[in-house]
């Protein structure tokens, strides 16, 4: 059975400064409209939501023709760029703002967990907060009454919760609220990035709890999220949104691979450099990624192909490469054993393999330097560039599946994928 | 678009981008009424947290109003007070004045001020306004309740037996019911067109501080001799209302049955426009706001 259907929803914003000019386009608007009977002018002059690229119209599509169906019990994962217009669609869904066009129709009371702790007042005890923060999100007092052990219990916050939830820490609030939203008991729920709160204990309580509500009571949940991994660990369907639209839909993993693959080939596959400086003994030409593509699975090698130009006659040099994760963390370094000669004024292609890495899914990026000497020992940098190219690891090697502890990777376990073996000791 | 052979009533939630004028929801704003009563709850508790005297403060505010006005008014510029004992008369003024202009500027900002919360999660918007109605009244029965003893003890000490209270007074709940609902639709008529003009919020405190003085609080109708200005001020909603107040429990004023209907009608059609215009705004406000 439908549980939602969405049905051509799409929701025009007003862009800049919102109180200037509005007199008069609303007079406008009010004119075509009501007098003459005619369509909303400013409707036929958005454009499509694209963040980096400036428009010349005031109006922009955030969302444009939605057009889905969500079965009853399903779990569906929306994901997206920033800005592609999850939580707008979230927010439609969840009767914040109203469609510009369109019709949801749902079965079902609609229960938001848009950003935990709304409502909560500081100068009111947590007891006195739940009951509101309850009462916000549709439930009865009865509802909450029967529910407040149980709420209580599951945030953690017992000792505190006839304590003003002003002398509470931030973590502790956002327990709170969850707790409130968890036990809603909407037969569809709406879930936008709230997973990225709290330590890691009460991160796997909400996952277990959202879990639950989507297997075994049989709730319809919608969930946005930028976390991947707990993507593909709650849902079975998967929407990917690009500027206000539809652009894949499907299972969960079918979603998620196709919103890594085309994210990473936003990012560029080869940088070209100005150089001509002969300060430097060798500088770095351009560099790019050998296989012409910048997404791999776990496992693949990662090679570069660097064009040097020496300035000097280097018998020896090395290129080191460092790895980051994307909040900029080192997370591993490597040079090659071998080195290589070159002479003054020499252009060379150098091709460097990074086998063997271990990498768990993820996004990351690169430095590299040229110089004698390895990170192993004393050494010598003539050049060094970072943060210009980035790639991508994912767990899609899909006839290599049979690793499943790889392909559920929760990035809260680290970037390394190590080998280990177990066998029974000798006694 | 091909749906149209599952008509909206198969569906228990149907989301559209407009509505009909008047389709308000008050089976859905009362299945939220322990919402209500604990935003009138909070609203209570809340105000005078950490403070010494909390809510003593329901009473020393009129009581300094009124010995003000009796300096200003009374003393230095000479008003009348329909020939009244100072302080009854201004307390009765203040008092009815002070719940309208309480709840007229607390709702008039409910979209503005609760604008986090609507961006967040939805709830029949109207509970915030009738909420905050409601949360005066507790303000409103602590100054009463002031004006009662104060009028006890001029009725049965001071000037024992003068005051010639009547059975209009019994009129008192129809009273604050009007003045609430005239709060509550200029209330939210100013909030649903503040979300996007903001001029008008500067404008309200201004206008609601000269409303004051068009309203029969610090001067009595009865001086108003000349008859354009008597029906010009007669115009005004609360005039009706304060002086069928002030002729209930203290036996002077103008009453008249003809000045009540008007306010009552006035109140209707204006919460019946606030409503709509609210309902309207309500949807899409999180866009302007």
């Amino acid at each position: 059975m439908t549980a939602i259907e969405f049905n051509n929803i799409s929701k025009l914003y007003r862009l800049g400064l919102v109180g200037t000019g509005t007199l008069s386009h609303d007079l406008k608007r009010w004119w075509t409209m009501n007098i003459r009977g005619k369509e909303d002018p400013y409707l036929t002059i958005g454009e499509t939501n694209d963040r980096s690229s400036k428009g010349d119209s005031d109006y922009v599509w955030a969302l444009k023709d939605i057009d889905f169906k969500v079965e009853q019990g399903d779990v569906v994962g929306i994901i997206g760029k920033n800005g592609a217009g999850k939580s707008t669609l979230l927010k439609i869904l969840s009767k914040v703002t109203a469609p510009t066009t369109g019709t949801i129709r749902a079965r079902g009371r609609i229960g938001s967990l848009l950003e935990v702790g709304t409502g909560f007042h500081p100068e009111m005890t947590g007891r006195e907060n739940i009951y509101m923060n309850g009462a916000i999100l549709g439930m009865t007092k009865q509802e909450i009454t029967k529910k407040l052990d149980e709420i209580v219990d599951f945030s953690g916050c017992e000792r505190y919760i006839d304590t003003p939830v002003k002398r509470y820490s931030s973590g502790m609030m956002v327990r709170l609220g969850f707790a409130v939203a968890a036990h809603l008991d909407p037969e569809i729920l709406v879930v936008d990035e709230v997973l990225a709160v709290g330590d890691a204990e009460f991160q796997k309580k909400a996952i277990g709890k959202m879990q639950d509500v989507s297997r075994g009571e049989g709730r319809t949940v919608l969930f946005v999220s930028h976390n991947m991994s707990a993507v593909r660990k709650l849902c079975r369907q998967g929407i990917v949104l690009k500027n206000g639209s539809i652009d894949f839909i499907g299972n969960v993993n079918g979603a998620v691979d196709y919103y890594i693959d085309s994210k990473a080939s936003d990012t560029p596959l080869y940088m070209d450099f100005i150089g001509g400086d002969d300060s430097k003994e060798i500088e770095f030409l351009s560099v790019r990624f050998a296989e012409g593509r910048n997404t791999f699975s776990t496992n693949e090698p990662i090679s570069f192909v660097f064009k040097v130009h020496a300035h000097r006659d280097i018998p020896n040099f090395r290129i080191n490469t460092t790895i980051y994760s994307m909040d900029e963390t080192a997370i591993g370094s490597v040079s090659n054993t071998e080195t290589l000669g070159i002479k003054n004024g020499e252009e060379k292609e150098v091709l460097f393999s990074l086998n063997d890495h271990h990498l768990a899914a993820g996004k990351y990026t690169l430095a590299f330097s040229i110089g004698i000497g390895n990170h192993l020992t004393a050494q010598r940098d003539f050049d060094y560039i970072s943060n210009v190219l980035s790639f991508s690891i994912e767990n899609s090697d899909k006839d290599n599946r049979q690793e499943s502890a790889i392909s559920l990777w929760d990035s809260g376990w680290g970037h390394i994928i190590f080998k280990a073996n177990l066998k029974y000791v000798k006694s | 678009m091909t749906q149209h052979n599952t008509t909206d009533s198969d569906w228990t939630t149907v989301i559209k981008p407009k509505e009909r004028l008047l389709q308000i929801d008050f089976k859905e704003l009362w299945r939220y009424r322990d919402l209500t009563s604990l935003f009138v709850r909070r609203n209570i508790t809340t105000q005078y947290k950490q403070t010494i005297l909390g809510p003593l403060w329901y009473i020393i505010q009129p009581a300094i109003t009124v010995l003000m006005y009796m300096v200003v008014f009374s003393r230095i510029a000479g008003i009348s007070t329909d020939g009244l004992p100072e302080p009854l008369f201004y307390l009765s003024g203040v008092c009815m004045w002070q719940y309208f202009s309480d709840c007229l500027s607390k709702t008039s900002s409910t979209f503005t001020a609760n604008a986090g919360i609507f961006g967040k999660v939805y709830f029949p918007r109207l509970v915030v306004p009738v909420s905050n109605v409601l949360s005066n009244l507790l303000r409103f029965a602590i100054q009463l309740s002031l004006f009662l003893v104060v009028y006890a003890v001029y009725q049965l000490w001071v000037i024992p037996g003068q005051i010639h209270t009547n059975w209009y007074a019994l009129l008192l709940p129809v009273l604050v019911l009007m003045l609430a609902g005239l709060a509550l639709g200029f209330g939210i008529l100013f909030s649903s067109l503040t979300t996007k003009y903001r001029d008008l919020q500067l404008m309200l405190d201004y206008f609601v501080r000269l409303w004051m003085y068009a309203t029969p609080v610090v001067w009595p109708l009865s001086t108003i001799t000349n008859t354009k200005l008597h029906l010009a001020m007669s115009l005004n909603p609360l005039t009706p209302i304060i002086e069928a107040f002030k002729y209930g429990f203290l036996g002077a004023g103008e009453f008249s049955w003809g000045g009540l209907a008007y306010s009552f009608v006035f109140t209707v059609v204006l919460l019946a426009i606030g409503i709509v215009l609210f309902n309207r705004v309500q949807r899409t406000f999180m866009d302007t706001v």
